[in-house]
């Protein structure tokens, strides 16, 4: 459940926005970062279906390769974004 | 480029490794606590006791949402659903934790109660909108990062007089638990477990910032490194901690400076405090009564607060007989010195919460055969 998940921005309608990570997509809520520009090709930290934080792709992609290495090993992930 | 990534990493690795042999003084023990399963989980996912000294420690906090959640909670949302026929929104995690008379929440819902599992409070709140005839009530666990979408729903639902929709608050406060242990009597009297610094968890402080932690590392005088979820963060945070014990300083440092600042997160600590207070009192499992460490939805809310509007009971229940989950948590025991670990509870059959989430200590020792081998941390209670 703690986990964080960085996700990429597709479209933002108001508070939502349609995230991608892994070939899922995911409605989230922009409702934290209110206060930061988010824009579509952004990274955003997933945390419950809540945007959190802001990412450089670097971040995101080193998060993800960390993530692919347990998936392997582990099997079927707490899917609880 | 991926294998060349993965090389990096264990060189870089290595030379942590290295350098944290090389700083550690042999003449004394470093006894390092991880609050949070995040950190538990990579501990052990990636054997990162195997590559300290024997002398440098990570004992393991309750920093577990689920695990820390008492059985009585657990045992008041069962109710919901039994006396009230409610709908039960919940994050996947606590369905399978142990409540009284060996009921859980999944076997409840096996019989036909009807309990959602839920990804976000987005999903509990559509649930509410969809079901206009029903009570739905949302079970809000966590810490500091999970409680902001909590206090986002009760505003939405206010504002869209989502009459049907409550929320069963136990949301907890991490600052408030790290304190419970530095002054519960185990570890200033009897010192079975001396914890000389503190990993702080990564997610709660990119929403609390880093102030909070200032207060008890001045007070309590143990340094404490705000750590990221990855190995090598949390090898690099141990390097820090293990600076700051041998130059005596306690101080409130920052590994994680990519997305935690001292403030944090003002948008989501502004909606937290215009929903939610403190309460007076919450109980934890393995940590007892502890004053001021949770939070309960402020007045002006009430009305969308599933206690009051259930009158939801005190309940005092026990863990199950035998089961070691209150001293684990607070670092006391270590999984193994439970009877019960398996052997009749495994992550398929658990009966404690520890043993539940993937992030609690047991389930960590289970799943990475930890326990197979013997650890060279047992000599920590000789030597401490």
């Amino acid at each position: 459940m703690c986990l964080g998940i960085p996700m990429k921005v597709l479209q933002i309608d108001g508070f939502n926005a349609r995230c991608e990570a892994k070939g899922v997509e995911r409605e989230v809520s922009l409702f934290m970062l209110q206060d930061e520009e988010v824009k579509p090709g952004d990274y955003v930290m997933i945390h419950v279906g809540y945007a959190i934080q802001k990412m450089t792709p670097q971040e995101a992609r080193s998060a993800w390769e960390i993530f692919d290495q347990m998936l392997a090993a582990d099997g079927p992930p707490d899917t609880t974004l | 480029m991926r294998y060349v990534d993965e090389f990096r990493q264990r060189e870089l690795a290595q030379q942590l490794a290295a350098a944290i042999r090389k700083e550690a003084d042999p003449q004394r023990q470093y006894n390092l606590m991880e609050f949070c399963g995040g950190h538990t989980h990579a501990i052990f996912r990636y054997g990162v006791q195997d590559l300290m000294p024997s002398n440098v420690h990570f004992v393991h906090g309750p920093g577990c949402p689920v695990c820390v959640l008492p059985v009585g909670r657990i045992d008041n949302a069962i109710q919901l659903v039994e006396q009230h026929d409610v709908i039960l929104c919940t994050y996947g995690d606590m369905l399978r934790v142990p409540a009284s008379g060996r009921k859980s929440l999944l076997k409840i819902k096996a019989g036909g109660a009807d309990i959602r599992m839920v990804y976000s409070t987005q999903d509990a709140l559509r649930i509410a909108r969809d079901n206009p005839d029903r009570q739905v009530v949302f079970f809000a666990i966590g810490f500091e990062t999970t409680t902001p979408p909590t206090a986002v729903a009760i505003k939405q639902a206010r504002t869209e007089a989502l009459d049907n929709f409550s929320v069963f608050s136990n949301h907890v406060l991490t600052p408030a638990a790290i304190q419970n242990i530095l002054e519960s009597p185990e570890v200033r009297e009897m010192g079975s477990v001396s914890i000389d610094g503190f990993f702080g968890p990564s997610h709660v402080s990119s929403i609390i910032g880093s102030r909070p932690y200032e207060f008890f590392a001045e007070e309590f005088q143990r340094p404490v490194v705000i750590a990221g979820f990855e190995p090598l963060d949390v090898m690099q945070s141990a390097l820090m901690l293990i600076r700051q014990l041998n130059e005596g300083r306690h101080e409130v440092e920052n590994e994680y400076t990519r997305v935690v600042t001292r403030e944090g997160n003002t948008k989501a600590q502004s909606l937290v405090a215009e929903v939610f207070e403190l309460r007076r009192t919450f109980e934890w499992r393995g940590l007892g009564l502890v004053p001021y460490s949770a939070l309960q939805i402020k007045k002006a809310f009430a009305g969308l607060d599933a206690e009051q509007r259930f009158h939801v009971p005190a309940i005092s229940a026990s863990d199950v007989k035998g089961c070691e989950c209150p001293s684990i948590l607070r670092g006391v025991k270590r999984p193994t010195d439970c009877k019960l670990f398996g052997t009749v509870c495994t992550p398929e059959n658990p009966m404690g919460s520890c043993m539940v989430s993937s992030e609690g200590a047991c389930a960590a020792y289970w799943s990475y055969g930890r326990f197979r081998q013997p650890e060279k941390s047992d000599t920590r209670e000789d030597a401490a």
